[in-house]
């Protein structure tokens, strides 16, 4: 880890420290700041550097087991760095009944996307979630903040193309 | 004078298009030299007609369905100012049939108003129910809430009071209310539309659940899959400590999920805020006693929390006078999935399955026969067409072998296959079990491969009775919902659709 990434880490650590202090009072001692502070790394780096985990468990008086256990229990915390853009594809029952299988054949197909991998340039990654809460408009999806609903081959194609951009 | 647009900023309206529509209004009404002014509203449910665009005219408010960028144009040359018909128009919002035929208390402000404007909340009714709170007291306002019969709005139906007074009653000198927006069950997004659309009832409602039962800090755990929904509610609670509903006496702070489907689950989450893996606790003790930290802690879904200000505002004897049986007050029914209109509809409890698929959905959105419809998420049980006439409330629901969950309703047309959903199910379990009990760890796994097999026609009645009894035991020994409940889904498909699932001609176990 770069002195620069080390520091990152340390003023992120600290700061979602104090945060957690301040709310939360005696009760946040041990690991009550961890999801705060994976996902603040999470957005200042792309993912969760695996060297930061030690400060981590310094930080909070918490075994690396510890942190490390949380980091691969949730779906959401990457340890190494992310594809540019990220195509999380709602794979659950409402998707499906609106043909959401069908849009995941078409990314195969036409696109070489295979959920839980990246494009063969290394620039997307196609994911599968379950659930955004827009199951009335399925097939949708979420690149970065943005919500997608109706997705057909045409819209499909289309987010692969911004995607690539 | 200004001409007044509404337009949803709610994520499902901008998932099809309705920030090119509001920003189309507004290039246009420059062109045009129109003064506008464009409020971001929540969304009125009617998702099959988004985007859906208002607007003021001395007629009250006028909408427009399915309003596209490129139809912005048009809409002004026909009158649009004035609310002037056009083919996309759909007429007085006070006239919309699907909008009259609701009950909508706790969605009341939801697509009429800002969601960010403390005025506006305050000046449709806001803050009445606080206020009547602070001026009763706690014993009193648990008194309402026991005539409203308010019931656990998440799945389980736990009566509220009972929370409340548990709390109340508990000794620390730190308690906490938790609200859980983990709303990962498919189908459901009512939790997000309220979260969106009118986040100051819902710290309304955690103030008062506050004063009830004396808690000094609550928390709004939010699954990571709805950014708008954690971005609003950050900013509503920096308005609300402006305005001092919030303070050093009770603060709220939205805490993150990171894609754990399993932290729905009340102890599960209460592990999660910890910083914990999302692991299910044993109950006893409830976190009623022990909840956050060790403390008693009063743990509700958005829409339970969200029914307090209405309770105490209007009395709780007339939100208990809506509804039927021990299901009292209303329910956010969600319609997703192949169905034509989808949408949310808040209803007192009671309506049918069958009204509300067929006439407020209008059946499939292909056009095809209806040949499934799930209730209550991935872990309700799958209906056939003949037990539509269930009605909605959760004992109905239980009799029919199901379960009412948040109140989602997925709609499947006939081309759905019942043993790959039955899979699916599973599949899903496997994929979100926290790991803690046996059955719902591994038994999740062997139940995918044992229907892999009965699709391929080995050994089919055995493998039928197997999962049969794997069920029972994930039913009998699993702490919580997902692996107890994973057994609704796959049971019921098997029961109610077996020819899906002995189709394959009969090969021999070897092959």
């Amino acid at each position: 880890m770069s002195a620069d990434v080390f520091n990152d880490a340390e003023r992120i650590i600290a700061e979602q420290l104090e945060q957690a202090h301040a709310f939360y009072g005696e009760d946040a001692k041990g690991a009550a700041p961890l999801l705060p502070i994976l996902h603040a790394l999470q957005h200042a780096f792309g993912y969760v550097p695996p060297q930061a985990q030690p400060l981590i468990a310094h930080a909070l008086n918490i075994s690396q087991a510890e942190v490390r256990g949380v980091v691969t229990f949730y779906h959401d915390f990457k340890t190494e760095p992310a594809a540019r853009a990220v195509i999380k594809l709602c794979r659950a029952e409402a998707c499906q009944a609106r043909g959401c299988e069908r849009i995941a054949s078409h990314l195969e197909s036409a696109h070489g996307l295979v959920a839980g991998a990246r494009s063969h340039d290394g620039r997307i990654a196609l994911e599968s979630v379950y659930c955004l809460g827009n199951c009335a408009l399925g097939p949708a999806a979420l690149v970065g903040d943005e919500l997608i609903g109706m997705i057909d081959e045409v819209r499909a194609d289309a987010l692969v193309a911004e995607a690539r951009r | 004078m200004n001409v007044r647009f509404y337009i949803p900023a709610d994520a499902a309206a901008k998932s099809v298009g309705a920030d090119a529509v509001a920003a189309a209004v507004h290039d246009e009404a420059m062109r045009r030299g129109l003064a506008v002014e464009i409020i971001r509203t929540g969304s009125r449910g009617l998702l099959w007609l988004e985007p859906m665009v208002e607007i003021e005219t001395t007629r009250g408010r006028v909408a427009y369905g399915n309003v596209r960028a490129g139809d912005v144009t048009s809409l002004f040359a026909a009158g649009l100012p004035d609310g002037a018909d056009h083919p996309l128009s759909l007429g007085p919002v006070k006239d919309i049939v699907y909008l009259r035929a609701q009950t909508r208390l706790t969605f009341a402000r939801v697509g009429v108003n800002d969601p960010l404007s403390f005025d506006a909340y305050v000046a449709s009714g806001g803050m009445i129910g606080l206020t009547h709170a602070q001026a009763i007291g706690a014993d009193a306002i648990l008194e309402e809430m026991t005539a409203s019969g308010l019931r656990g709005r998440g799945g389980a139906g736990f009566p509220a009071a009972i929370k409340w007074r548990t709390v109340r009653d508990a000794q620390s000198s730190r308690k906490y209310i938790v609200v859980n927006a983990d709303e990962g069950d498919s189908g459901t997004f009512a939790d997000r539309m309220l979260m969106e659309g009118d986040p100051f009832l819902i710290i309304e409602g955690m103030a008062i659940s506050a004063l009830a039962v004396g808690a000094h800090r609550g928390v709004i755990y939010i699954r990571s899959e709805y950014p708008h929904a954690i971005q609003v509610l950050n900013e509503a609670l920096r308005i609300a400590r402006r305005e001092k509903l919030l303070g050093a006496h009770f603060d709220i702070e939205v805490r993150v999920g990171a894609g754990a489907y399993v932290c729905g689950e009340e102890t599960a989450l209460l592990e999660s805020i910890e910083g914990k893996r999302g692991q299910v606790r044993a109950k006893p003790p409830l976190p009623a006693h022990r909840g956050l930290f060790g403390r008693p802690t009063l743990v509700h879904n958005v829409l339970t929390i969200a029914a307090a200000p209405t309770i105490l505002s209007e009395g709780g004897k007339a939100y208990g006078d809506l509804g039927v049986g021990r299901s009292r007050g209303t329910k956010p029914v969600q319609l997703a999935g192949n169905v034509k209109r989808g949408g949310l509809f808040e209803l007192p409890f009671g309506v049918t399955l069958r009204e509300l698929v067929f006439d407020i959905g209008g059946g499939t959105a292909s056009g095809r026969p209806l040949r499934a419809v799930q209730v209550g998420g991935p872990l309700g049980a799958y209906f056939p067409e003949h037990l539509l006439d269930t009605p909605l409330d959760y004992e109905a629901m239980a009799k029919a072998g199901g379960l009412l969950g948040h109140g989602g309703i997925v709609v499947f047309d006939d081309s759905v296959d019942m043993a790959r959903q039955a899979r699916f199910a599973f599949e899903f379990c496997a994929t979100e079990s926290c790991g803690k009990c046996t059955p719902c760890r591994i038994g999740s796994t062997r139940g995918a491969e044992t229907i892999d097999k009965i699709v391929a026609g080995v050994e089919v009645e055995k493998n039928m009775a197997l999962v049969d009894d794997l069920l029972n035991v994930m039913t009998d020994a699993s702490l919580c919902a997902l692996g107890g409940l994973t057994p609704l889904p796959v049971g019921s498909a098997m029961k109610h659709f077996p020819e899906d699932f002995i189709r394959a001609p009969k090969r021999a176990a070897a092959e």
